[in-house]
């Protein structure tokens, strides 16, 4: 028994030093599954929530071309969600279940969507820095080596291209603006750029079972090598927009040819993720809201649906 | 009243319900019962923000006095507006917006399809355009309708509660100005008599299959709208919707 499962697990890792893909049906070490579960469901709940600090700009952006893009992306994102939702799925479990451990406090999500949208340059920066550091994590996880996953970010990828392009455009108009407007640019850069570098998780020092993780290669880089991409990327973009990084320490090292941050604050981060940010309370409550304010609205399409073969029966 | 100035006021009331109807949905965004209804009511907000932009940039065309889509939205006033009161009544619980959405879809169909042979270029490849779009979301509102209706005694009673809401704001759908009769005339736009027995036909019985009665109003219907008297919340619509255009009125966005 013992031996099967170690040989089992021998040509699973062969599989995966090879560069093959693992796909649903196929065998699997308990913990990868596990992992993968934790991981994409995170994902998923991250689009959702992350739905929120976007969609209260939506009644106020300031033309109608903003309000469409801006309407068009919140539901990019929330195919994101039920995208990832059904990759998750092909792991053996339910949505409902994931939502519930959302809810029930037992999943996480990206800590950035506690910050608030304080202005409208937010929706530009969100679109920039988030979108942006998005892409960068995703472009890295559509390498991974479950099939479905990597599938899954190859496709959304490509939309966050989009909404990160976006974002910038706004952020780089605002700049280019008004003195008002350059000043709202800035602040916006100057809220999210510490959680948009945080973003990326925990520094490598610090962060836990990764062995496995890339043996596996649920990744296949570190969070602080993924986090140089972002600012490597990022940091030119602030400048050509005239906007200032708010970090005294930043630097270019023209040897190694990367942008070097100062100290990253991780206080706040681990008090964030802990349920201590500005608006972890506020989205808990509005998806739980939404929850308890659908249930009436799911058993009426479940009750009509239930109703309707029946009569289909009678009707045969 | 000149074509022009006729044209003017039915591209404004067009694009007003298109945009304050949006708006509400827009709402929504994030906090419908289930990701697919998120998608679905974001897909017709972003149908009717894109028809309001038409709609509007082809209004401030016609008037010439260089206004463009963004003028017309954000910098006109409550009066200013010729949306119908049913449009910006408020998105209540699922079941009202809904109600809301059902009622209007019938009319903007059936209207749809009759501009789709108007003799005005605009509106004839607008209507043609959007006819397509407003089927989507008649399908998707009169499905919801049947759901919420037959599915459980608290979903009907629900959409019950919204339709006795709702119903009194039908009537000035159909409501004809001046401008109607100038375009008339041309065979730029249908009678709207046309187009309300065309909702009487449909309507009235899917709410039956739906197992939801018509509220007897003791013969009161609101109107208000085409004179620019709305109910009251159209001015916090546009407070949110226009504050920030309105606080940088040089800015560019
Ligand atoms: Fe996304
Ligand atoms: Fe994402
Ligand atoms: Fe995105």
């Amino acid at each position: 028994m013992t031996t099967d499962i170690k040989e089992m697990e021998r040509r699973f890792q062969e599989k995966i030093d090879s560069g093959l893909k693992i796909e649903a049906k196929e065998w699997m070490p308990e913990n990868y599954r596990k992992q993968l579960i934790r991981m994409i469901s995170q994902h998923a709940h991250s689009e959702i929530v992350g739905m929120l600090p976007e969609g209260n700009w939506i009644t106020r952006a300031p033309s109608l071309r903003r309000k469409a893009v801006l309407l068009a992306k919140v539901q990019d994102e929330a195919g994101h969600g039920l995208y990832l939702y059904s990759a998750a799925e092909t792991l053996g479990i339910d949505r409902q279940t994931m939502i519930n451990q959302l809810l029930e406090g037992k999943a996480k999500y990206s800590s950035i969507f506690n910050y608030p949208t304080l202005s409208w340059a937010d929706i530009g920066a969100i679109g920039w820095l988030v979108d942006g550091a998005a892409i960068v994590n995703q472009t890295m996880l559509a390498r991974g080596s479950y099939g479905p996953y990597s599938r899954a970010m190859v496709r959304i990828c490509k939309e966050e291209s989009f909404h990160n392009r976006q974002g910038y455009e706004i952020i780089y108009g605002l700049a280019n603006g008004s003195p008002e407007q350059k000043q709202m640019a800035q602040d916006a850069l100057n809220r999210w750029w510490w959680p948009s570098i945080q973003m990326l998780g925990p520094s490598d020092a610090q962060s836990k079972n990764s062995e496995e993780t890339m043996r596996w290669k649920i990744k296949v880089e570190s969070n602080d090598t993924v986090r140089q991409r972002f600012i490597d990327r990022t940091v030119p973009q602030a400048h050509a927009a005239g906007l200032s990084i708010p970090d005294p320490d930043l630097k270019f090292n023209e040897e190694s040819g990367h942008w070097e941050i100062g100290e990253i604050e991780w206080t706040e981060f681990y008090q964030v993720i802990k349920g201590h940010g500005p608006c972890n309370h506020k989205r808990m409550q509005a998806r739980q809201k939404a929850e308890n304010e659908g249930k009436w609205v799911r058993e009426a399409a479940a009750a009509y649906a239930k109703k309707q073969k029946s009569r289909q029966q009678i009707a045969a | 009243m000149s074509t022009e100035e006729a044209l003017f006021q039915y591209l404004i009331r067009l694009g007003d319900n298109a945009l304050i109807l949006g708006q509400r949905l827009g709402e929504w965004c994030g906090h419908a019962h289930q990701l697919e209804s998120d998608i679905a009511l974001t897909n017709v907000a972003l149908d009717q923000i894109g028809q309001a932009r038409n709609l509007l940039t082809e209004a401030g065309r016609i008037e010439g006095k260089g206004r463009t889509e963004d003028d017309l939205a954000f910098f006109r006033s409550e009066m200013e507006f010729r949306n119908n009161l049913l449009v910006e009544q408020d998105n209540g619980d699922f079941a009202q917006t809904i109600a809301r959405q059902y009622l209007f879809d019938v009319f903007q169909f059936h209207l749809l399809t009759e501009l789709s042979r108007s003799s005005n270029e605009f509106l004839e490849a607008f209507a043609k355009k959007s006819l397509k779009e407003v089927s989507y979301h008649r399908k998707l509102s009169s499905d919801w309708m049947l759901r919420l209706g037959d599915g459980t005694e608290e979903s009907h009673n629900r959409l019950q509660q919204a339709i006795d809401i709702l119903w009194p704001y039908t009537a000035e759908l159909f409501e004809m100005t001046e401008a109607d009769k100038v375009l008339m005339e041309l065979d730029m736009v249908p009678d709207l008599k046309l187009i309300e027995q065309k909702w009487q036909a449909e309507v009235p019985s899917h709410l039956e299959e739906s197992r939801i009665r018509i509220p007897d109003t003791k013969g009161y219907m609101a109107r208000g709208s085409r004179d620019g008297h709305h109910t009251e919340y159209l001015g916090y619509i546009l407070a949110e919707m226009q504050a920030l255009p309105r606080s940088m009125p040089e800015a560019k966005w």
